[in-house]
């Protein structure tokens, strides 16, 4: 499926069923993430992208009556197997989500609650991971004088960056974005794709989106979600451009969806 | 003028609702500013006879420790030290506080989040009971077990101050639980998820990140809670003892400002000074509901900007 197999694979999805409660959201899904690439995840709404999304770092875990059945492994190990740490797989494994959820604290603790929970107390320590992750979400200069105040002052966008930043302060591997760019403007927008472009070198990002342009802007590979079915998955060139399958046709030239 | 079909409205039948709607709902709030404006009236009127007609001196009413109202001139003058009764209000509000505050507040924890499902259902309807159980029943229940409860364990009659904290602090829970639950239900999901995502246990996102968002909410729950035990009379009445002197331990037998009222409100005469003393008491009350008022909507007023 993939054209370059140069690049490892970082994450690797194997037969991948959810259900919510008695309802099937999710048939059998397979895929490999590669190591420092963007993999877009695109299809109408109810498709399950975003909560095949949530099942690579077991967010789903918190909502009731979900059953999860299959393996996603990272680093050659199944996340869903007994005994996994959570708190490790979320570490490795961070998520941004559709609406920009800062916390009531100020910029500064919105950054250092990561490390702060996982046993990070120097205050040098800390200054210094406030300080670069604001830097890779291109969010310091904008803020750099205004730590100490509260985070919910922040634009949409920014708030969205900073969100960024305290993912990446908890030093992951993968970043998971949910539809991360639906509640921003055009420029924030714009901001944040620059943002995951840069990223892209340092990390690997999985992000559903809904906007099929964005998801060829931005991405490596794209993956085509259909009624909870995984329906192609290719470089995203190759998916936009030679559609193998015809349902994938049908949702990019627009009949449905 | 000429009829317009944009104008046409104000005569029709809905044009006729629209403004005895109108009429009615401004007449409601009339009602209540107009109570509101003669309980205030009233109660200042005759709280401040006391001075300025009967002459008690405001300091010696406000800082003397002496209750004797009946006291002859010649034996000394009638002496209406409050200062006891202030200090017992006081104590009992801040003690049950004390105790109700972090109880409220972990009950809020479990009900929202430890079991959001069972745990809810079974508290919802066990607040809504303790708050509709008439204080006379707490009273009377405090009175039955409390008392005798502290007489045999902690010494003294069992009649004071501390059973009339115990007895408040379970009158005031139900408040504490319900303005606490209504704070931690309002933290938006995604923040809770935020958390989760960076690999937070839950007890770590509930100590570190729904704690401080909800704190402005469960200091204006303490201050309601407070507020209502300043005020409650019937039921502490029934189990502090009334003593008229100044407290000097939790066991001793105490008034409060709102006990003293009730206990001698039936044996005064209506404009005689030990009457317009008590409604010296009923002002002070009235002037620290209204401080408790103030404080919640300032505490609300902050918890907002530092959240913006």
């Amino acid at each position: 499926m993939t054209t370059e197999t140069k690049a490892k694979t970082v994450l690797s999805v194997r037969g991948l069923n959810l259900y919510y409660g008695r309802a099937q959201a999710l048939f059998d899904i397979s895929l490999d993430v590669r190591e420092r690439s963007v993999l877009a995840l695109i299809g109408p709404s109810g498709s399950g992208k975003s909560t095949f999304l949530r099942s690579l770092n077991r967010m789903n875990d918190l909502v009731k009556d979900v059953r999860i059945t299959g393996e996603v492994f990272w680093r050659g190990k199944n996340i869903y197997a007994p005994g996994v740490d959570l708190v490790e797989v979320r570490k490795k494994i961070g998520m941004v989500f559709q609406r920009p959820n800062p916390f009531p604290l100020s910029i500064y603790d919105n950054i250092a609650y990561g490390p702060r929970i996982h046993g990070i107390r120097d205050r040098r320590r800390l200054d210094e991971i406030v300080e670069r992750s604001l830097r890779a979400a291109a969010l310091w200069d904008e803020v750099k004088d205004r730590l100490h105040e509260s985070a919910l002052g922040l634009s949409g966008g920014q708030q969205q960056r900073l969100v960024i930043a305290r993912v990446l302060a908890v030093e992951p591997e993968i970043v998971l974005m949910d539809e991360p760019t639906s509640a921003l403007d055009p420029i924030s927008t714009a901001r944040i794709e620059a943002l995951i472009d840069e990223l892209r070198s340092r990390y690997t990002i999985v992000i559903v989106t809904h906007n099929m342009q964005q998801a060829a802007r931005i991405s490596d590979e794209t993956a085509f979600f259909l009624n909870g079915r995984l329906i192609e998955h290719a470089a995203t060139a190759e998916l936009f451009q030679r559609p193998k399958r015809k349902e994938t046709e049908d949702y990019i030239t627009g009949r449905f969806g | 003028m000429e009829a317009h079909p944009l104008i046409a409205g104000r005569r029709t039948r809905e044009g006729f609702r629209d403004r005895l709607g109108y009429a009615a709902t401004l007449l409601s709030v009339a009602v209540i500013l107009v109570a509101v404006a003669a309980i205030y009236l009233f109660v200042f009127s005759r709280g401040l006879a006391t001075f300025f007609v009967n002459h008690v001196n405001v300091l010696d009413f406000l800082f003397g420790t002496e209750w004797r109202p009946t006291l002859t001139e010649s034996e000394g003058g009638p002496k209406f030290g409050v200062l006891p009764f202030i200090v017992g209000s006081f104590i009992v509000t801040f003690f049950s506080a004390l105790i109700a505050g972090p109880i409220g507040i972990g009950a809020a924890i479990f009900m929202t989040e430890i079991a959001p499902s069972w745990g809810r259902k079974l508290m919802q309807p066990v607040i809504e009971i303790l708050v509709g159980i008439p204080s006379v029943v707490y009273g009377f229940t405090g009175l039955t077990l409390i008392v005798p409860f502290l007489r045999e364990h902690a010494g003294g009659l069992g009649f004071g101050l501390l059973a009339g904290i115990l007895v408040l602090a379970v009158m005031i829970l139900p408040t504490v639980t319900s303005i606490s639950v209504d704070a931690l239900s309002a933290v938006p999901p995604e923040i809770k998820a935020g958390s989760y995502a960076l690999g937070a246990t839950r007890w770590q996102t509930i100590w570190r990140i729904l704690m401080r968002a909800s704190a402005p909410g469960f200091v204006t729950a303490v201050i309601f809670g407070m507020a209502r035990a300043f005020g409650e009379a019937l039921a502490v009445q029934m189990v502090i003892g009334n003593g008229k002197n100044m407290p000097t331990s939790l066991l001793e037998p105490a008034s409060t400002i709102t006990t003293v009222i009730t206990m001698n409100m039936g044996n005064t005469v209506a404009g005689s000074v030990e009457n317009n003393v008590l409604w010296s008491l009923a002002l002070l009350l009235l002037l620290m509901s209204t401080v408790f008022i103030f404080a919640v909507r300032w505490v609300g007023r902050r918890g907002r900007l530092m959240s913006r």
